[in-house]
C-alpha cells in the first residue's frame, strides 16, 4: 500500500515540467531559421547583467517575438484541453470523451465564429473585441457539453454508446452550420478560418489575450483540482460516488463549467485541435495511475509537452511553409488511438 | 474523524434511551415515471427496527422491492410517507458526507471504468472523513489495513481490482464499506455471484462483523437458508407488500413460503433451532 504523498505529486510533477523545459528550448531552437542557444542564452545574460540594453542578435526578434509567445500560447492550449479531456473522462465515465469527440470543441469554434460576426455589426474597443471570441467560445462550448449530456441520458444515467453518438451527430451538425457561416466569408479570411479549424497555433495573439488566457486556464482547473478526489470515485459511477460521500451534483456542475472555460479558451486562440484531450489523459494514466490528484497536473504538463513536440513538428516538417498543428496531431494521434484501444486500454 | 455536531430532533430523547439502532416506521414508497400516471410500483406502509450487532435479511421474490426498501433505507430514496430513523436521525435528510460515515451500501456490482488496486479501493472508503482534496493520513492507512484483514483480504491489498475472483472482489467491496467505519451496513445481493462456499464465507464473515464491531447489518438476498441459518430477523416482502417480520423461525414456515414462491417446499428445523428450506419441482 503507497498511497500518493504530496512529495510524489510535486517529485513527478517536477520531473514533467523537466521535460517540458527541454522541449521548450528545443522548439526554440528549430525551425525555419535554426538559432543558437548557447548565443542567445549568452545574449540574454549580457542583458540582463546589464552589459547591453538589448539583444544585439536579429534572432533574438525571431525566438522571443514570434517563437517564445506561440510556445507559451501552446502550452496554456495544450494543457487546457488535456485537462478537460480527463474531466470528461471521468465525469462521463468514457474513456473515449474529450473535447473533440464530444463536439464541445465545435460547439466553441461555432461560438466563436457568431462572436466576431457579432463583433463586426458593433462597434467595440479592441481589447473588448479581443474578448468577445474567448466569451462565445465558453457559451458554445457549455451549451454543447450540456445537450450532449442529455443526449446521452438514459434513464438518468449517462449511457456510453449513445453520448458517444450523441457526441458524433452534434459533431457534424455544428459542422454543417460552421461551414455554412464560412461561406459568407471572403476569400483570404477563408483560409485563415480553415487553419484555424483545423486547429492552428501560428496566427499572433496579442499579449492580453494571452495573459487572460492564463488566468482563465489557473481559475477553472484550480476549480477541478478541488474535486480531484471525488472524481476518483465518480469512475465508479455517480451512484456509488453518492453513497461514498460524494456531493454528485455539485461537481458536475463545477467540472462541466470549468472545462467548458477550457475548451472556449483553448479553441478561441488555436481552433479545434484533436486528439490533445484524448490521448494525453491515456498516456499518463498508464504511467501515473487513474488517482486524479496525479492524473491531472500531469496531463495538464503532459498536453503541454505533447502540443510544444506537435507544433514544432508542424513548423519544421515543411519549412518554411507552416502546417495547422491540429493536422499533425491527428496525424500522430489516430494510430497512438488505434494503438491504444487494440492494448484495451482505450 | 468528524467532529459533526449531533443536532437532536423532536422525538429524539425517547430513541437515543433504547438500544434501537435502525428504525423504519410506517414506510412507504411509490414508483410512477411520471407523476400524472398511477404509480407503476408501490411499497405498501412497513415498519421494523434492529439493533447494533443485528443482522436483518431482506427476503422476496424479484420485484417485491427488496432494493427499494434498502435504497430508502440507505436515505437515497424519499419515501413517500413514514420515516426511516438511525441513531435518532432520519437517513435521508443527513448531509451526503455525514450519510456516508454512518451508511455504508454494498451494490449487486461495483462497475470500474479504469482499473485500480485492492488497497486505492479500499481507501474509497475513507472518502466521507475529509474535506475537499487531501492526501491519505497514517490514520487512514491503519484503517484500511485493518478493513482488509478483517475480511481476509489483507494478501489482495496490492491486486488489481480486474485481475482477482468474484468472491475475493466482493471481499475487497465489503471492506471498502468497512473502511467507512459506518453504523450500518446495507448490502444489496452481495451473495449474487458467489459460488456455495464463498456465500458461506461472506455470510459467516458479516456475522462476526456485526458482533465484533457493533454494526447493524441489513442484507438483500434471494438465499433462503443463509438468511435462516444467519440472519436475526427476517422482512419478508411479495410485490410491495411486507407479509411478515420477526425471527427465521418465524417468518420461513411453508404455507407462506409456497404461496410467495409459488413453489412446493419443505422447511425442518435444525439442530441449532435455525428453519432449512427445500425446493420441490413443480411437475
Amino acid at each position: 500500500m503507497r498511497p500518493l504523498t504530496l512529495t510524489r505529486l510535486l517529485l513527478r510533477c517536477a520531473i514533467l515540467a523537466a521535460i517540458l523545459f527541454g522541449v521548450v528550448l528545443l522548439a526554440l531552437k528549430l525551425g525555419a531559421v535554426q538559432v543558437s542557444l548557447y548565443g542567445l542564452g549568452k545574449d540574454l545574460v549580457s542583458v540582463l547583467l546589464r552589459h547591453t540594453n538589448a539583444l544585439s542578435s536579429d534572432y533574438g526578434m525571431i525566438v522571443l517575438d514570434i517563437r517564445l509567445p506561440r510556445i507559451l500560447l501552446g502550452i496554456v492550449v495544450g494543457a487546457s484541453l488535456s485537462v478537460a479531456g480527463t474531466s470528461f473522462q471521468a465525469l462521463l465515465r468514457n474513456p473515449l470523451a474529450d473535447p473533440y469527440v464530444l463536439g464541445v470543441s465545435s460547439g466553441a469554434a461555432l461560438g466563436a465564429i457568431l462572436a466576431l460576426i457579432v463583433e463586426s455589426h458593433m462597434s467595440l474597443s479592441p481589447e473588448m473585441a479581443g474578448l468577445i471570441t474567448p466569451v462565445g467560445a465558453f457559451i458554445g462550448a457549455a451549451l454543447t457539453i450540456s445537450a450532449v449530456y442529455l443526449l446521452g441520458l438514459r434513464d438518468g444515467e449517462i449511457d456510453s454508446t449513445t453520448l458517444l453518438l450523441g457526441g458524433i451527430i452534434t459533431v457534424s451538425f455544428l459542422n454543417a452550420i460552421i461551414m455554412f457561416l464560412m461561406t459568407t466569408l471572403s476569400g483570404s479570411n477563408l483560409r485563415g478560418m480553415a487553419f484555424w479549424l483545423m486547429g492552428d497555433l501560428s496566427t499572433p495573439q496579442p499579449r492580453s489575450l494571452l495573459y487572460f488566457l492564463c488566468l482563465g486556464f489557473i481559475i477553472a482547473s484550480g476549480a477541478i483540482y478541488t474535486t480531484a478526489s471525488d472524481l476518483n470515485l465518480l469512475l465508479a459511477g455517480e451512484k456509488e460516488a453518492m453513497h461514498l460521500g460524494v456531493d454528485v451534483p455539485r461537481v458536475r456542475i463545477v467540472v462541466y463549467l470549468a472545462a467548458s472555460v477550457l475548451t472556449g479558451l483553448a479553441v478561441s486562440v488555436s481552433g479545434a485541435i484533436g486528439y490533445i484531450g484524448l490521448l494525453v489523459p491515456h498516456v499518463m494514466r498508464l504511467i501515473f495511475g487513474s488517482d486524479h490528484r496525479m492524473l491531472l497536473p500531469a496531463s495538464a504538463l503532459g498536453g503541454a509537452i505533447a502540443i510544444v513536440i506537435a507544433d514544432t513538428l508542424a513548423r519544421t516538417v515543411t519549412a518554411p511553409t507552416d502546417l495547422p498543428v491540429g493536422a499533425m496531431t491527428a496525424a500522430a494521434g489516430a494510430p497512438l488511438f488505434l494503438y491504444l484501444l487494440r492494448r484495451r486500454i482505450a | 474523524m468528524s467532529t459533526a455536531v449531533r443536532h437532536p430532533l423532536p422525538g429524539d430523547a425517547s430513541r437515543a434511551t433504547s438500544d434501537v439502532r435502525l428504525s423504519v416506521e410506517q414506510v412507504s414508497y411509490a414508483y410512477a415515471p411520471n407523476p400524472s400516471q398511477a404509480p407503476l410500483f408501490t411499497l405498501e406502509a412497513l415498519s421494523f427496527q434492529a439493533k447494533p450487532g443485528e443482522v436483518v435479511a431482506i427476503l422476496g421474490p424479484n420485484a417485491s422491492g427488496k432494493s427499494t426498501l434498502l435504497q430508502l433505507i440507505a436515505g437515497s430514496l424519499l419515501p413517500l410517507s413514514g420515516r426511516i430513523f438511525l441513531n435518532g436521525f432520519e437517513t435521508h435528510t443527513l448531509p451526503v458526507k455525514t450519510r456516508a460515515q454512518r451508511i455504508a451500501l454494498v451494490q449487486q456490482e461495483s462497475r470500474l471504468l479504469f482499473p485500480s488496486r485492492a488497497w486505492e479501493f479500499v481507501m474509497q472508503g475513507r472518502h466521507p472523513y475529509h474535506p475537499g482534496l487531501r492526501f491519505e493520513s497514517d490514520e487512514d492507512i491503519a484503517i484500511a489495513n485493518n478493513a482488509l484483514a478483517q475480511v481476509g483480504a489483507s494478501h489482495l491489498a496490492d491486486r488489481w481490482m480486474d485481475k482477482v475472483s468474484g468472491g475475493e472482489k466482493q471481499r475487497i467491496i465489503l471492506a471498502r464499506a468497512l473502511a467507512q467505519q459506518p453504523l450500518l451496513l446495507l448490502l444489496d445481493e452481495p451473495t449474487l455471484h458467489l459460488d456455495i462456499g464463498a456465500q458461506v464465507d461472506l455470510l459467516e464473515s458479516l456475522r462476526r462483523l456485526a458482533a465484533q464491531n457493533r454494526y447493524t447489518v441489513v442484507v438483500v438476498t434471494h438465499e433462503l437458508n443463509l438468511a435462516g441459518e444467519y440472519a436475526d430477523q427476517v422482512v419478508l416482502l411479495q410485490r410491495g407488500k411486507c407479509l411478515r417480520v420477526g425471527t427465521p423461525a418465524s417468518v420461513l414456515q411453508r404455507e407462506i413460503l409456497e404461496q410467495v414462491f409459488q413453489a412446493p417446499l419443505s422447511v425442518e428445523m435444525t439442530a441449532s433451532g435455525r428453519p432449512r428450506v427445500t425446493l420441490f419441482s413443480n411437475k
